[in-house]
């Protein structure tokens, strides 16, 4: 410093001359060896999930050519039917995703205000250690097999469900969805196996849930009671409109669950493809899934193994879009985004 | 807060159109209604022997303050010595916080706040609250943001455009907002939003108004702003507010009262008394040191 204050070539304010463009430095960085390895690690590991994704839709792509390329791919995705036992074999994916989409949406239409309210419960209506205790709960839920969750439901949720099917049917039977034929058994239903398959994906979205709300910023919690709200209109004007996203997301990534559930519902569903021109019952016997489908035919002729195959790519692509479109609505909400699912 | 937005203009600078101004005086003139809300007029808001627990940890003790009707009390005094302790016990949104307890009363017009019976609700109503950081609702409009108050307590009004338009020049912002009364509240400046959530507490007509530091996150000419609002409310609402800066203590306050703690000992009040004199000539040695910024 010399000992003037002073700049002896002044610049400031004054404008630089027109035309002078300015270049930007190069700023060089090497990365230690420590780093470098740590990076090729990871970054391996991060590819190589990648890689695994693609892998097994090319493993589906190519296993099940056999059966597209014989039933042509719009003939399989529009026909209801599967009939392996003439030739040639007719064989269709629509009947089996009616069932899918059916009894993941019962499932979702259940467990999403449940889900909602349970977090809830545990964001905004617990004390710090009944809080704790309730998450470890939820999670619990989450560690039961989904086997063990179908043979509840087979063996003794079914019967119990049959007075409330029943019930429906008698008070909503106008909406056709509802509609029983009045002979139908109503065991075996789409709509027990979304109810079994509700509880599977109850966790999930709980969790979810429950990490969006826990974030909702806590001035403005404090704002709306200060205003003389009441806890529920607090939740209501604060916790709901800032959680909106995070619900959405939570419910499609459940939604994405619910699709691929197996075992539940192979055990539950008569797995007889939905034939369209039939009316559809969610409340009496019948119906089948994609994956219960598969679970149940699996292991037999190799036409009829690439056919399942081919079903389960169209699963497959389905559960994907699902999923991604959750996680895409889940970050690009004010909410989520410190979320991760 | 980020306060990065330049289009945070002056209210002074921008210049009404006689039919404006004339409409300004007309909104401020007429009366608006609001139906099952706190009595009209301020309150006064009278602590006795208060304190305050967090846990088994005793952070507020004995503070008996008188905050008259009308006037503007400042609470001033260094950090963790129980001021917005103390402030949330006036409204009831100490209670909030897990393990939180009292002992004493809080008097609102004569009557205990915390009585049985009373609930925390209908109080918070009659006393409102700005916090230190501004805290809108983001996805509600501006007027929905002012409006907010009347739909969380229930209450019903009889013109809602006017009670907008009142509250918001009570807050000094209506001229900035006016012409974009649908955007959202997210998108204003720091100084704006905070003027904004004390435009949404007036909105209810509180008795009482209570200010956690309201412009400890703002830039000087917003604090300027938010003090000459403190000025005009002097007479329709009783304003209690927690400040760390002396000069506004001195320039918004009517009444001020000292707060201090020793090491692990409970927040208590050392005096009280008229600003002016407080910052002239306390009657305690320590509150001439923390006001003439020798401690704290």
């Amino acid at each position: 410093m010399s000992g003037t204050l002073v700049d002896e070539n002044p610049t400031d304010g004054v404008p630089r001359p027109e035309g002078q463009v300015r270049t930007k430095r190069i700023i060089t960085e090497i990365p230690s060896a420590v780093d470098r390895r740590f990076n090729i690690i990871t970054m391996g590991a991060g590819i190589s999930v990648l890689v695994l994704l693609l892998l097994v839709g090319l493993f589906l792509l190519i296993q099940s050519s056999e059966a597209l390329g014989e039933t042509g791919i719009f003939t399989f995705l529009t026909r209801t039917e599967w009939r392996t036992d003439v030739q040639p074999p007719r064989i269709g994916v629509l009947g089996l995703l009616t069932g899918t989409v059916l009894v993941a949406l019962v499932a979702i239409v259940i467990a999403v205000p449940f889900s909602v309210f349970c977090a809830l419960a545990i964001t905004d209506y617990s004390t710090a250690k009944r809080r704790k205790w309730m998450v470890g709960v939820v999670d619990l839920l989450a560690a039961v097999p989904s086997l063990l969750f179908g043979l509840w439901g087979f063996l003794y949720l079914s019967d119990k469900i049959v007075p409330i099917s029943r019930w429906l049917s008698q008070n909503f039977g106008f909406i056709p969805l509802f509609k029983t034929e009045s002979d139908a058994s109503l065991t075996g239903s789409i709509f027990i196996a979304g109810i079994v398959v509700a509880l599977m994906v109850l966790p999930i979205i709980t969790s979810v849930v429950r990490e969006v709300f826990s974030q909702t910023p806590p001035g403005e919690k404090e704002a709306a009671l200060a205003l003389g709200g009441t806890r529920w209109g607090m939740i209501r004007t604060v916790v709901f409109p800032f959680g909106k996203g995070g619900i959405i997301g939570g419910s499609m990534l459940g939604l994405g669950r619910a699709l691929g559930e197996t075992i539940a519902v192979a055990l539950l569903l008569p797995q007889v493809p939905q034939k369209i021109g039939e009316s559809i019952h969610i409340l009496q016997n019948g119906g089948a899934t994609v994956s219960g489908f598969i679970a149940n035919r699996a292991g037999a002729d190799s036409f009829t193994t690439s056919g399942l195959l081919a079903a389960g790519l169209v699963l497959f692509i389905i559960t994907l879009g699902t999923n991604m479109i959750a996680s895409v609505v889940v970050s690009n909400s004010r909410s989520g985004a410190g979320v991760d699912i | 807060m980020t306060d990065i937005q330049t289009n945070d203009v002056d209210e002074d600078d921008i210049i009404d159109t006689p039919e404006q101004a004339a409409s300004v005086s007309n909104a401020m003139s007429s009366k608006v209604e609001i139906i099952g809300g706190p009595p009209v007029g301020a309150s006064t808001l009278e602590a006795r022997d208060a304190c305050a627990w967090f846990g088994e940890r005793l952070v507020l003790e004995g503070v008996n303050l008188t905050m008259p009707k009308g006037k503007v009390t400042a609470l001033i005094g260094p950090s963790g010595c129980g001021k917005s302790t103390f402030l949330r016990l006036l409204n009831r949104m100490h209670e909030l916080i897990p393990g939180a307890a009292l002992d004493g009363e809080i008097r609102l017009d004569g009557e205990d706040i915390y009585a049985t019976g009373t609930r925390a609700q209908q109080i918070r109503m009659r006393i409102g609250m700005v916090f230190q950081k501004p805290n809108p609702f983001p996805a509600m409009s501006i007027q929905e943001n002012v409006l907010a108050g009347l739909k969380l307590a229930r209450l019903k009004c009889d013109d809602k455009d006017l009670l907008v338009e009142q509250s918001l020049i009570r807050a000094g912002l209506w001229k900035e907002v006016r012409d974009r009364l649908d955007s959202p509240g997210g998108a204003l400046s720091g100084g704006q939003q905070q003027r904004l959530c004390i435009a949404r507490s007036l909105a209810v007509h509180p008795n009482v108004l209570l200010m956690d530091e309201p412009c400890s996150a703002l830039d000087p000419t917003s604090t300027r702003r938010v003090e000459e609002t403190i000025d005009e409310l002097r007479d329709i609402v009783t304003v209690v507010i927690v400040t760390h800066n002396m000069q506004q203590a001195q320039r918004v306050s009517d009444f001020c009262a000292f707060f201090l703690a020793e090491e692990n000992q409970p927040g208590f009040v050392v005096e009280h008394g008229e600003t002016d004199f407080i910052f002239s000539t306390p009657r305690d040695s320590r509150t001439l040191d923390y006001v003439q910024g020798r401690f704290g």
